[in-house]
C-alpha cells in the first residue's frame, strides 16, 4: 500500500496489515486462539458493559485521567513549551496497566480462566499480576533470567501480588525469550488461557487491540491540551519505543493529524552501530517475529539477533508493525538515544522537574534537544513510567547521575 | 506421482524422522540422513535451524542453537543436500523450519535450491494458510514442492476440509497441546477421540501424527489412527553427546522399528 492510499493510520486491514507490516504468522496450534480474539475483540471493546467497566476501573483503580503537567524548567532549558503526560502516576507506576485492565476484562468475556504474560522491565508483568489479583485469576509471567536480575524489585512485586514468575533461560534471556516462552505456554494451554501481550506487537489483532487500549493517553492529551493551550493539537508528541505501546497510545489520536509531529525514541545502547543497540528502525529489516511482519534486527540468514539496551523495557529486536509503518511512510520520525544520554535524561528530569523517570522514558526526555522545536511550539512527552524499578541501575551509575 | 505420494501408496505405518541440519556437527546432516534411512526411516524431515523456533520445545531449540553455532545456514544446507538424491534416491525428504529465514533467502531462491537438491516438501508452521495460498502457492507448485499443513485438536472441521483440499503431501496431526518434545498424555482417551474424529472425516490426504511420539509404544499407538508418525525430539536426545552420530541415529530407528 502506498501512503497515498492510506485513509487512516489508525486502522489496520481486516487481516491486520499496516501497509506491508502486520498479519498473523502463527503456528496452527495458535490459530484458533488468535482467530477467537480477532473475531470478537472489536465487538467486546465497543460493548456498553465493557466500556462502563473499563472506564470505571481506569478512573477509580488506575487513577485516570493522569495529569498533563507543564514542565517549566525543562521548557526553559529547551526554549520551547514542554508538557509531561504523567503515566508514571498510574497505579503500578506505568502506562502498562491501561492495557492489562482492558485485556483482563476481555479475557473474562471470552470465558478464560488463566492469564499468561511476558515482561521485560517488569512493568507489564506487575500490571498483569495486579489485574489478575483484582479479578482473582491465576497468573504466570515469563521473564528473562537477565531481566529477573536487573529488575529484582518488580519480580518481588509480581510475587507479592500472587503471580508465578517463570524464568526464560533461552537465547539472550531477555524480553524476546520471555515472549517465546509465553507463546509456548499458550500453545500448551489453548483453551482456558488468555495471553496478555504487553505491547503493540504479536499477531493481529494484538497490535490494534493494545493500541486501542492505550489510546486513552492521547484521548486525554487532546482534552487537556485544549484546556491548557487553547488547542487540542500539540506540535510534537515524543515517546520512547521498545515494542511501542506507550508511543502507540500517545500517538493514536494524533495519527491522522498531519500537523502533529510524532517522534519515536529508540534505545541506541552503546551507540547505534556499536553492536550493542536496540535501534530497530535503523538496524532492522522486514521480517517476522512473534507472529507479525515488521522491522526487526536480524542477520543475513534471517536469524534474529540479540538487541541491547541498559533499559530492560527497550531491548527488543523488533518494533510493533504500526511503528514500522509510521517509520517507513515518514509519518513518525525516529531518534536513537544511547545509554549514557538516557542516564543524562534521568538526571535532567529529576533535577529540573523533581520526577525520577523510568529508564525507558528517559530516552524520550533525552531526545528533547534533537527535536528542533521553537519557542512557540508545544511539545508533549509521554512520561511512560516512574523510575523506582530502576533504582538498582541508577545506584550502579551514580557517577553519571549526581 | 511424487516420492511422498509413492511412499504412502507403497508403505504402511510410515516412520518420519525429524533431525536438525548441522547437528550435532556441521557435516553430520547427510551421514545422519543416510543412517536413518538405512535403519528403516521411511521419510525424513530435515530441520532448518532458527533462532526463535516458537513451536518447538527445548530439545529442538537447543539443537538449533548448536547447529547455528556450528555455522549452519540455508546456503550451507543446500550445498550439503546436493548429494542427497544420489545417496537416497527414493526417500521422501521434507524441509522443516520457520518462515523468516526462508523469506530472507528469498522464497523463489529457496524453492529453486530445494527442488534442485531433490527436496519433496516443506513444513513451515508459522506460514499462514491464507498467505501461502495468495503469495507462495504458485512458486512452491512451480518447483514441485509440496507444503504440509498442521492440524490440532482445536482445528475446525471446515478448516480441516479446506486443508485437505489444498494438500498434496500429508496432514500433520499435532497430537495435542504443547510444543515438540512434550510428554504424551497420561490419559489417552481425549487424544484417541480426536484421532478417531479425524479418521471419521474420510480425508483424501494421508495423515502422520507428531508431537509427543518418542518410542516404539507411542509410535505404534499413532499408527493405529493414522498412516504413521513423526519423531523428532527423542531422536535429537539420542544424538546428544553421541560419539558416532550416524550410529546413534541408526540405533534409535532400530529401537522404534524392530
Amino acid at each position: 500500500m502506498t501512503p497515498a492510499a492510506i485513509t487512516s493510520y489508525r486502522t489496520p486491514t481486516a487481516r491486520g496489515y499496516y501497509g506491508e507490516f502486520g498479519g498473523a504468522f502463527v503456528p496452527e496450534m495458535l490459530f484458533p486462539n488468535v482467530e477467537e480474539l480477532r473475531t470478537q475483540y472489536e465487538e467486546i471493546l465497543a460493548s456498553k458493559s465493557f466500556r462502563t467497566e473499563y472506564e470505571q476501573l481506569l478512573r477509580d483503580y488506575v487513577g485516570r485521567p493522569t495529569p498533563l503537567f507543564e514542565a517549566k524548567r525543562l521548557s526553559e532549558k529547551y526554549n520551547t513549551r514542554i508538557f509531561l503526560k504523567r503515566e508514571d502516576l498510574c497505579h503500578t507506576g506505568a502506562h502498562k496497566i491501561n492495557n492489562t485492565v482492558g485485556q483482563i476484562l476481555l479475557a473474562k468475556r471470552l470465558g478464560k480462566t488463566r492469564i499468561i504474560a511476558e515482561t521485560g522491565a517488569g512493568q507489564h508483568g506487575v500490571a498483569t499480576a495486579t489485574v489478575c489479583a483484582l479479578m482473582g485469576m491465576p497468573c504466570v509471567v515469563y521473564m528473562g533470567a537477565v531481566d529477573i536480575e536487573r529488575q529484582a524489585s518488580n519480580v518481588a512485586r509480581m510475587r507479592l501480588l500472587g503471580a508465578e514468575v517463570r524464568t526464560a533461560v533461552s537465547g539472550s534471556q531477555t524480553l524476546k525469550d520471555a515472549t517465546n516462552e509465553a507463546i509456548r505456554d499458550w500453545l500448551a494451554n489453548p483453551i482456558d488461557t488468555h495471553y496478555i501481550i504487553g505491547s503493540v506487537v504479536g499477531p493481529h489483532p494484538y497490535p490494534d487491540l493494545v493500541a486501542r487500549l492505550q489510546s486513552v493517553i492521547s484521548e486525554e492529551m487532546r482534552k487537556q491540551l485544549l484546556e491548557k493551550t487553547g488547542s487540542e493539537l500539540p506540535d510534537y508528541v515524543v515517546a520512547c519505543v521498545g515494542g511501542g505501546s506507550n508511543a502507540a497510545g500517545a500517538f493514536y489520536h494524533f495519527l491522522d493529524e498531519p500537523s502533529v509531529q510524532l517522534v519515536a525514541v529508540e534505545a541506541a545502547g552503546h551507540g547505534i552501530y556499536s553492536g550493542h543497540s536496540a535501534a530497530t528502525s535503523v538496524l532492522g529489516t522486514p521480517g517476522i517475529i512473534h507472529g507479525s511482519r515488521t522491522l526487526l534486527m536480524q542477520d543475513a540468514d534471517g536469524q534474529i539477533t540479540e538487541p541491547y539496551s541498559i533499559s530492560a523495557g527497550l531491548d527488543y529486536p523488533g518494533i510493533g508493525p504500526l511503528h514500522a509503518w509510521l517509520g517507513t511512510t515518514g509519518r513518525a520520525r525516529f531518534i536513537a538515544i544511547t545509554d549514557d544520554e538516557a542516564l543524562a535524561g534521568v538526571r535532567e528530569c529529576a533535577r529540573l522537574e523533581g520526577i525520577i523517570s523510568a529508564l525507558e522514558t528517559a530516552h524520550a526526555i533525552a531526545a528533547l534537544g534533537q527535536l528542533g522545536a521553537g519557542p512557540n511550539d508545544v511539545v508533549v512527552v509521554n512520561l511512560s513510567g516512574r523510575g523506582d524499578k530502576d533504582l538498582d541501575t541508577y545506584m550502579k551509575n551514580l557517577d553519571k547521575l549526581i | 506421482m511424487n516420492r511422498i505420494q509413492t511412499a504412502f501408496e507403497q508403505k504402511q505405518n510410515l516412520l518420519n524422522i525429524y533431525f536438525t541440519a548441522g547437528y550435532p556437527a556441521l557435516a553430520d546432516t547427510l551421514p545422519v540422513a543416510r543412517a536413518l534411512v538405512a535403519a528403516g526411516a521411511d521419510m525424513l524431515e530435515i530441520g532448518m535451524p532458527f533462532s526463535d523456533p516458537i513451536a518447538d520445545g527445548p530439545v529442538i531449540q537447543h539443537s538449533s542453537t548448536l547447529a547455528l553455532a556450528n555455522g549452519m545456514n540455508l546456503k550451507t544446507l543446500f550445498g550439503q543436500l546436493g548429494a542427497l538424491r544420489t545417496a537416497l534416491p527414493d526417500t521422501p525428504v521434507l524441509l522443516m523450519g520457520y518462515l523468516n529465514p526462508v523469506l530472507q533467502f528469498g522464497v523463489e531462491n529457496f524453492c529453486r535450491e530445494a527442488a534442485a537438491a531433490g527436496v519433496d516438501g516443506v513444513i513451515l508452521p508459522d506460514l499462514p494458510v491464507a498467505e501461502y495460498e495468495e503469495e507462495y502457492a504458485d512458486t512452491f507448485r512451480r518447483h514441485g514442492l509440496r507444503p504440509v499443513f498442521l492440524i490440532t485438536p482445536q482445528t475446525s472441521e471446515a478448516r480441516i476440509r479446506h486443508l485437505d483440499s489444498i494438500s498434496e503431501a500429508f496432514l500433520y496431526l499435532v497430537s495435542g497441546p504443547g510444543t515438540t518434545g512434550g510428554a504424551g498424555p497420561a490419559d489417552t482417551t481425549v487424544q484417541d477421540d480426536y484421532f478417531r474424529r479425524i479418521e471419521a472425516m474420510d480425508l483424501k490426504t494421508p495423515r502422520l501424527i507428531g508431537f509427543g511420539i518418542a518410542d516404539k509404544a507411542s509410535y505404534q499407538r499413532a499408527c493405529v489412527h493414522a498412516d504413521g508418525a513423526i519423531i523428532g525430539s527423542a531422536l535429537i536426545q539420542a544424538l546428544e553427546g553421541a560419539s558416532d552420530a550416524p550410529a546413534a541415529a541408526a540405533a534409535f530407528v532400530a529401537s522404534i522399528k524392530n
